[in-house]
């Protein structure tokens, strides 16, 4: 019974190697579409002109970044560095991107993660609470789902910090990343999100309370609130897990824009400043650090699934 | 129990089949929209670039509906001239991302084997980055700029399309009709043109139209991180960006040109769900 859960992971662990592998690649070879060459580029950006350079110093530039070796070498450095925790040197600020990077990384899993949690409970609540409850908490439950699972991150997250920021000031309306800065970065996060979550929790939880084996507990005397909570739940969880694995690609995305409208540090400012700085190592980085994350979470999702889903152990 | 489920999910999708009040208000919007991007001047007699300092940050009221922004032009007036360009934006990523998508996966599905898996794989990456970031990293490449917002918004969005395209394909593959036109010796070619093109290319009109407000949104997110369309022009992202310096003192600046794509997107997408359940009938 272990063997093919253990194969089934091998699978899969192999796969996302393969995958991180060909993210490195794609990021490695976007930094050479940059348009004119590289060296002139880094020049300019750095001294905040538009012109041609002397050659001694386009020279001097791409010998510190190694332009002047093999392509080929250039791709293989890139790589071995990735294994060693190297994701290039910024075109502006003179240091590792992995510092750059660095320390921005803790506020922004914070955001995500937090802005998970609150997405599940709200998408549970008004699950449990409105499906099959008749027609109109059943519809009103449903369009608040759709309703939320469209509003751009942008437009939440400003009808907030008007709302209890402006008009209201309980909250402060650039936060920073303190317990009172976070409560509405998290909830512009979450709110469109439970939204998604609702609509496949209530898909489930529509078919599952039509199983025979909620008629037998129904028959058993069992009340309605723990036909819910106890066997309707936790069937309708199965595709929300995986979901969450899905979201965090859109977390992120969306981390992008909350951290910019409360001015959270995050690697959401970094890539935004180093995207209007035309400092493609650092945007390259972040984003092969994000696609990590979101190869390492998914597996973990499988894995999650595994254990939580009997049959997949068989099969 | 898969009949169970099956009758579940039929009562549901013949409920929506009756034109309903909602589907009715969302065609109603979207035409509005349509008329404002092809004719402006019949929705407002103002101009959008008409500078009134006097009535500058002026609050929405009867004479300005949405408010008036910094140099006092006319808010709504300025939005009803910038659809033109954002609805063009979202048609043309959704087109891009289209096209590619139907490449990819067409191209997965019908040659099978090899390339199949390593288009798969290649899906697989794409979905590792997240869509807003793909976007960010060629605008980095490229500058923002409205052709930037364009490309990145489609090839953003694609890796989804393309995995559904390739499902479509094979689905489609397999049909009776498929294999009784290739029996009756029809080319290749022709049998992918005449006979899977067009039935497996169905669902996706519903899909694509789902994605054109999508387009717009993410469109509009990089206009907001000051990094699409830049703000002299009234499209709807500068706007944004423009008015959300002025957050704290004048909300309608940002929160109205936003309630704008926020309610054009909810009305695409019911009209998208509307015409998938349909299509979907159709099929049946």
């Amino acid at each position: 019974m272990k063997a093919p859960v253990v194969r089934r992971f091998g699978t899969k662990l192999a796969s996302a190697v393969l995958v991180l592998l060909v993210a490195a690649s794609i990021t490695f070879f976007v930094q050479l579409l940059l348009p004119g060459d590289r060296a002139t580029v880094i020049l300019n950006v750095r001294n905040g002109r538009d012109q041609e350079w002397p050659p001694e110093e386009i020279a001097a530039v791409n010998a510190q970044f190694g332009f002047d070796r093999p392509l080929l070498l250039q791709y293989l450095d890139y790589l071995t560095g990735l294994l060693r925790g190297d994701l290039g040197t910024s075109y502006t600020e003179f240091r590792p991107v992995t510092d750059v990077i660095g320390a921005q990384l803790v506020p922004s899993v914070i955001l995500t993660l937090g802005a998970l949690a609150v997405a599940w409970v709200i998408a549970v609540t008004v699950t449990v609470l409105t499906v099959q409850r008749g027609r109109f908490l059943g519809g009103l439950g449903a369009s608040l789902e759709a309703f939320t699972a469209s509003l751009p991150h942008y437009w939440v997250g400003m009808l907030l910090l008007v709302a209890f920021a402006v008009k209201i000031p309980i909250f402060p309306v650039i936060g920073g990343d303190g317990p009172a800065g976070t409560v509405l970065p998290v909830l512009t996060l979450a709110i469109p999100l439970s939204g998604f979550l609702g609509q496949v929790l209530r898909e489930e939880f529509h078919k599952v309370l039509d199983q025979p084996f909620i008629t037998t507990a129904r028959t058993r005397g069992m009340s309605d609130a723990a036909v819910r909570l106890r066997h309707a739940l936790r069937h309708a969880v199965l595709p929300g897990i995986t979901l969450s694995g899905w979201a965090l690609g859109a977390l992120v995305s969306g981390s992008v824009i909350v951290e910019n409208i409360y001015g959270r540090p995050g690697i959401g400012q970094v890539l935004v400043t180093a995207v209007n700085n035309r400092d493609i190592p650092t945007v390259a980085g972040t984003v092969l650090v994000v696609a990590a994350v979101y190869v390492v979470a998914n597996l973990l999702v499988d894995l999650a699934y595994t254990l939580v889903d009997p049959r997949l152990r068989l099969s | 129990m898969s009949v169970l489920t099956r009758t579940t999910t039929g009562t549901r999708s013949t409920t929506g089949l009756p034109v309903r009040p909602g589907t009715v208000a969302a065609g109603g919007f979207v035409a509005l929209v349509l008329v404002a991007a092809m004719a402006p001047e019949l929705l407002t007699g103002d101009t959008p670039t008409r500078i009134d300092l006097p009535n500058a940050l002026a609050a929405p009221s009867w004479q300005h509906p949405f408010g008036t922004d910094e140099a006092g032009r006319d808010l709504l007036t300025r939005v009803i001239h910038g659809t033109r360009l954002s609805l063009g934006i979202g048609l043309a990523a959704t087109g891009v991302s289209m096209v590619l998508a139907i490449v990819l996966g067409a191209t997965a599905a019908l040659a099978g084997g090899v390339v199949d898996a390593v288009i798969n794989r290649i899906l697989e990456v794409t979905f590792a980055f997240p869509s807003l970031l793909a976007a960010l990293l060629i605008v980095a490449v490229y500058g923002p700029s409205v052709t930037t917002s364009i490309v990145a918004v489609g090839v953003g969005s694609m890796p989804g399309y393309a995995r559904m395209v390739r499902g479509q394909v094979l689905a489609v593959k397999e049909a009776g009709y498929i294999e009784s036109a290739q029996a009756l010796g029809h080319g290749p070619w022709t049998v992918f043109r005449r006979h899977l093109l067009p039935n497996a290319m169905r669902p996706l009109v519903a899909v694509a139209t789902l994605g054109i407000g999508q387009s717009i949104v993410w469109a509009s997110s990089l206009a907001f991180l000051g990094l699409g369309v830049p703000p002299p022009s009234p499209e709807w992202g500068a706007l944004l960006d423009s008015g959300r310096n002025h957050i704290t003192t004048s909300w309608w600046l940002a929160i109205l040109p936003g309630l704008v794509i926020v309610l054009f997107a909810i009305a695409v997408t019911s009209l998208g769900r509307t015409l998938q359940l349909r299509l979907e009938g159709a099929t049946r």
